[in-house]
């Protein structure tokens, strides 16, 4: 573990409430430069809430978030965006423009907050294209290209502003092996060479083990584990084992979906939809 | 509502004070906005204002004639164009055609997490997708009715002209004798405030649309149904301030 004391994220009791259902409650850790963070969790523990509050887009119940020591959970809107230029993230479906090319896409932060020339700016999409292996995909269309290529796309996009924090959210999910190795060996590229820090919410163990400087589990809302890939590795804890290993059977209830999980928090059962539900039920 | 007012909050903001401060709107992508917004539907809003001229010149050759008075023709096309169907109707093409596309495409991008993309690059979704929008309406939306009434009066010319005994200097002048240039300035102001309702309507329901397809599906017809009554109460608050008030 690379720890030279410099903290760039400090998550301190973070609460997060739906209703009365705590996801997040009382979530605490530090990042420090230069380190890969791996969160890792079943479907609807919170992962994705938790990346949300971090990268300012949700105000927590309760607790704070500190990015580069500033905390962000009080900001405003336009001295977020400050922060915003500091880090890139990953979405899960990549989340390009789809009015835009691919180039456009990886050329929109340079262009919006840069005063570089448009010579410049296209060898440096260019170069971030090439970096995922993307040479020549420039004039396509999102919709013109696979899902896993969007997702790599969205990585070069992520990365044009050469940030030092990265948040990745299921890098590597959608991507055949030898590309899930590219991305990680990016990463680790990134995290060694140039200090960038990284944040990565994965399913992938076998990626998240490659990447990882430091790991976090999440269960019910807390951290159920933290520590170096080894000590993850070697974790007593069963609810770790069984995770990391893939078992259907042990300590872990079985989830609900994440959709439905949000569903639960969100909404509650109209009356005429639970009429229908039994209806079928009847007939069935 | 609340949501509404912060957005046209927001959009004074990043029009009026923000180039103040060295965030300058991009200029290309209104002119992108104007060909979708205004270029596209001129050829709809000619074929409507056509029609709309010569219908109103064969109600009104009906009535007037009876009276002996069919001289006067070209005065009511002229000015009920200008006045009330030019800036209404064409508004109404608009709403049906822009407004809609608008909705469905900011909600889109809502959606599948453009938006939120957008706003975690530190890009305000406000200043990147709204204000050129909102100027391409501002500037369109006019001057398609300026086009539009020509068109509406063409239509009552070729009535005048081919089914009554009009020559067309005569409709000319009689038309350009009885219109003020206050009936068109009034007509403009009313669509410049249409504009802004169509518009702001329309961006609104897309940036706040919730649950995937089917929730652009209800913004989508929601914002085309607010924009037609609130356009159309408007135009009844405005029509009583300049014309009824004094």
């Amino acid at each position: 573990m690379s720890v030279n004391g410099d903290s760039i994220i400090e998550v301190d009791q973070l609460v997060r409430r739906f209703g009365d259902r705590a996801v997040l409650d009382g979530i605490a850790f530090n990042v420090h430069r230069g380190e890969t963070l791996v969160i890792m969790g079943g479907s609807g523990c919170g992962k994705s809430t938790l990346l949300r509050h971090m990268i300012g887009s949700m105000k927590p119940t309760a607790g704070s978030v500190k990015l580069f020591g500033e905390e962000i959970t009080g900001m405003k809107e336009r001295e977020i965006e400050r922060v915003r230029l500091r880090f890139g993230m990953l979405f899960q479906s990549g989340a390009l423009l789809a009015s835009l090319t691919v180039g456009e896409n990886v050329a929109l932060p340079l262009f919006q907050h840069t005063k570089k020339s448009p010579d410049e700016i296209e060898q440096i999409v260019k170069r971030k294209l090439e970096m995922v292996g993307l040479t020549g995909f420039e004039d396509l269309k999102p919709d013109e290209i696979s899902g896993g290529m969007k997702k790599r796309v969205g990585l070069a996009r992520a990365l044009a502003l050469d940030p030092e924090l990265l948040f990745s959210d299921e890098p590597t999910s959608g991507l055949d092996p030898i590309m899930t190795a590219v991305v990680d060996e990016l990463t680790l590229k990134l995290t060694k060479g140039s200090h960038m820090t990284a944040v990565v919410v994965s399913h992938d163990m076998t990626s998240a083990f490659r990447i990882a400087t430091r790991m976090i589990m999440l269960g019910h809302g807390s951290i159920v584990a933290e520590g170096t890939p080894d000590e993850i590795r070697n974790s007593l804890n069963p609810e770790v084992q069984q995770f990391i290993h893939g078992r259907a059977d042990g300590p872990i209830p079985l989830n609900l979906s994440q959709e439905e999980h949000k569903d639960h928090q969100l909404v509650r059962p109209r009356p005429f939809l639970g009429g229908r539900f039994r209806f079928h039920h009847k007939h069935s | 509502m609340k949501n509404y007012l912060r957005l046209n909050l927001s959009l004074l903001y990043w029009i009026f004070i923000a180039p103040f401060t060295g965030q300058f709107f991009k200029v290309a992508p209104i002119f992108r906005q104007m060909v979708f917004i205004g270029v596209r539907a001129a050829p709809m809003v000619a074929l409507t204002a056509f029609s709309v001229g010569v219908t109103l010149a064969m109600q009104a050759a009906h009535s007037l004639q009876s009276l002996g008075a069919e001289m006067y023709i070209p005065d009511l096309v002229m000015l009920t164009l200008l006045r009330e169907m030019g800036p209404v109707l064409i508004a109404v093409i608009v709403i049906g055609r822009s407004g809609s596309a608008v909705a469905a495409e900011l909600g889109t991008m809502k959606v599948s997490e453009e938006i939120e993309a957008l706003e975690v690059m530190a890009i305000n979704p406000v200043q990147y997708l709204v204000v050129p929008r909102f100027l391409a309406m501002l500037v369109m939306l006019p001057a398609l009715t300026i086009f539009g009434n020509y068109i509406g009066i063409m239509g009552g010319w070729a009535v005048c002209r081919f089914a009554l005994d009009f020559n067309t200097a005569g409709y000319v002048l009689r038309a350009l004798e009885s219109a003020d240039t206050w009936d068109l300035y009034s007509g403009m102001i009313k669509s410049a405030v249409f504009a802004w309702i169509v518009i702001t309507i329309a961006c609104n329901a897309g940036l706040n649309v919730e649950g995937g397809a089917e929730g652009v599906g209800q913004a989508t017809t929601a914002s085309v149904v607010q924009a037609l009554l609130a356009m159309l109460v408007t135009n009844a608050v405005l029509t009583g301030i300049f014309f009824f008030s004094a």
